[in-house]
């Protein structure tokens, strides 16, 4: 259970998966929180009008997967780092997501690093593709990472270079 | 002697709000702070703060510090003195404070004493030895001094704190071995629990520290399981090897000055030890002495900046200062903080104001 280990389980999970349609549709941002708690820059910093007025600003986020673009600017707002972007039109064989990184190094563009799930298991490798910094949020720089397409809603995380 | 309207004590995130609206308000105030530079505990949160636009929502502590200060120097009515510690309430409404080796005394109309908490400490065999920390130590060595406190450290607690200062323990290169945490449940915001998991770093619920070892300086610890009972479960031993032990347990207010003062003092375990009594304005049961921020119970930061808000305002309207928004001003701080703490995690918050207001 979230409360007891930290990592949220599979119901969770799907619980904020957006439909296959809209999956199979382009990218499109998971908002993986899971706990009322009082915050709303993720709403404040849609520019789509994709994440929902907050009535109470305890609720959980409303997100309208129509809406979304995918366009990540609410990854790097996101206090709790808690939001991803997932795009499985990104090649044949491979899969988008987008995350946020707050350690250094910050990884090179066309490198591979280890990918990791929500428990920090390595999963696979990922080739970082871009690192964006959103503007106002700088120093959250969200990276774009190319994943076998099975692992997409698993990686959430990536190790950089060394052994741990 | 020192006059002015209105004398802060502390200049973190409530008494910086504090001396900003009575500021604001007209009144001369005077913002004293122990320490070399304003800010507080926030110019140690290098992480992004939670809650809404009027409390800096995804800005990190360190940068609201700096927000904060440049507001601060926006008023010519604000005099800032730093490294200026607070020594005592006289009867006749006079504070003292100990200032570049000199002894100042401070005659103001109302005072807001804005100190904050201390931490808590829990007891184990051996707590004593070398690289066993409290949490709060560990964030001023690394973030303001930028200095390591060791390569492996084991957090006890998983509250905000516990959860926060491993995430930034290892952005700063330190591996975190594991999170120790007596409760069954995650004491913080799942959100920070998330982000350390995937981290690789285990959270060890339901368990707690059986001792720590180490010849003259720690080498690591026993943690063992507890039971529904919060009794030890032999058998269940651990060793978890580190350099480092942080300790994480809580906080409890500063509230010497108040109890020295004579204000009226309360038992709040949910507000986390004796808090003074006071009323919706910030105002203790002395009416020239307000409180804000933890000082007032042990809360968030986005809430103290808000108590701040209503402490300088109100203790400036007490006085005769006004503008024509006061009202609004004040329902809407009222309103913003009612909203902070509505919610599940701002239960144990409202349950013990209960006892308090």
């Amino acid at each position: 259970m979230l409360i007891k280990t930290g990592v949220p389980t599979e119901g969770d999970i799907q619980r904020v998966t957006p439909s296959p349609e809209r999956m199979a549709g382009g990218p499109v941002a998971v908002i993986e929180c899971f706990q009322k708690i009082p915050c709303n820059p993720c709403y404040l910093s849609c520019k789509q009008g994709a994440i929902e007025e907050f009535k109470d600003i305890n609720d959980l986020p409303g997100i309208d997967h129509g809406k979304c673009t995918g366009c990540g600017i609410c990854i790097a707002n996101c206090p709790g780092l808690a939001i991803f972007v997932v795009d499985y039109t990104y090649s044949d064989n491979e899969g988008l997501v987008k995350i946020p990184y707050e350690y250094l190094p910050v990884p090179e563009v066309n490198s591979r690093v280890a990918a990791l799930n929500r428990e920090g298991q390595e999963i696979g490798t990922a080739r970082v593709v871009k690192v964006q910094r959103i503007k106002g949020q700088e120093r959250t720089p969200v990276i774009w990472l190319a994943v076998p397409r099975d692992l997409v809603m698993s990686v959430r995380n990536i190790r950089v270079g060394g052994q741990q | 002697m020192l006059k002015t309207d209105i004398a802060i004590i502390g200049a973190g995130p409530a008494g910086l709000n504090a001396a900003i609206s009575a500021a604001s308000m007209g009144a001369g105030v005077l913002l004293l702070d122990r320490d070399e530079f304003v800010g507080g505990q926030l110019i140690k949160q290098t992480h992004k703060f939670f809650g809404s636009r009027e409390q800096h929502a995804s800005t990190r502590g360190i940068d609201i510090a700096g927000l904060l200060h440049e507001k601060v120097k926006e008023y010519k009515n604000i005099e800032l003195r730093l490294g200026a510690t607070v020594l005592g309430y006289y009867p006749d409404g006079v504070i003292t404070a100990e200032y570049q080796g000199r002894l100042l005394k401070i005659k103001a109309q109302r005072y807001i004493v804005a100190t904050g908490a201390a931490e808590k400490s829990l007891p184990f065999p051996n707590n004593d030895l070398p690289g066993i920390y409290g949490a709060g130590a560990v964030q001023t060595l690394t973030n303001v001094y930028g200095v390591l406190p060791g390569q492996r450290v084991l957090m006890v607690g998983s509250g905000n704190i516990g959860l926060i200062v491993s995430y930034q323990l290892m952005q700063a290169g330190v591996e975190v071995a594991g999170i120790v945490e007596a409760a069954p449940n995650i004491g913080g915001y799942l959100v920070h629990a998330a982000k350390i998991r995937r981290a690789g770093v285990p959270v060890f619920t339901s368990h707690t520290i059986k001792e720590a070892y180490g010849d003259s300086v720690v080498q690591g610890a026993v943690i063992w399981q507890l039971d529904e009972k919060w009794q030890p479960v032999p058998g269940t031993e651990k060793d978890i090897k580190a350099d480092v032990i942080c300790v994480a347990v809580g906080l409890t207010p500063l509230t010497e000055l108040l109890w020295q003062a004579g204000c009226k003092m309360k038992f709040v375990s949910q507000l986390g030890g004796h808090v003074p009594v006071r009323d919706e304005n910030m105002m203790t049961t002395m009416p020239d002495i307000y409180v804000a921020g933890d000082v007032s119970g042990v809360e968030e930061a986005s809430a103290a900046m808000v108590e701040g808000k209503i402490a300088g305002l109100c203790a400036a309207a007490s006085i005769g200062c006004s503008t024509g928004e006061f009202d609004e001003l004040r329902s809407r701080a009222l309103s913003q903080l009612a909203e902070l703490r509505s919610g599940p995690a701002g239960e144990k918050i409202r349950s013990g104001l209960k006892l308090l207001v």
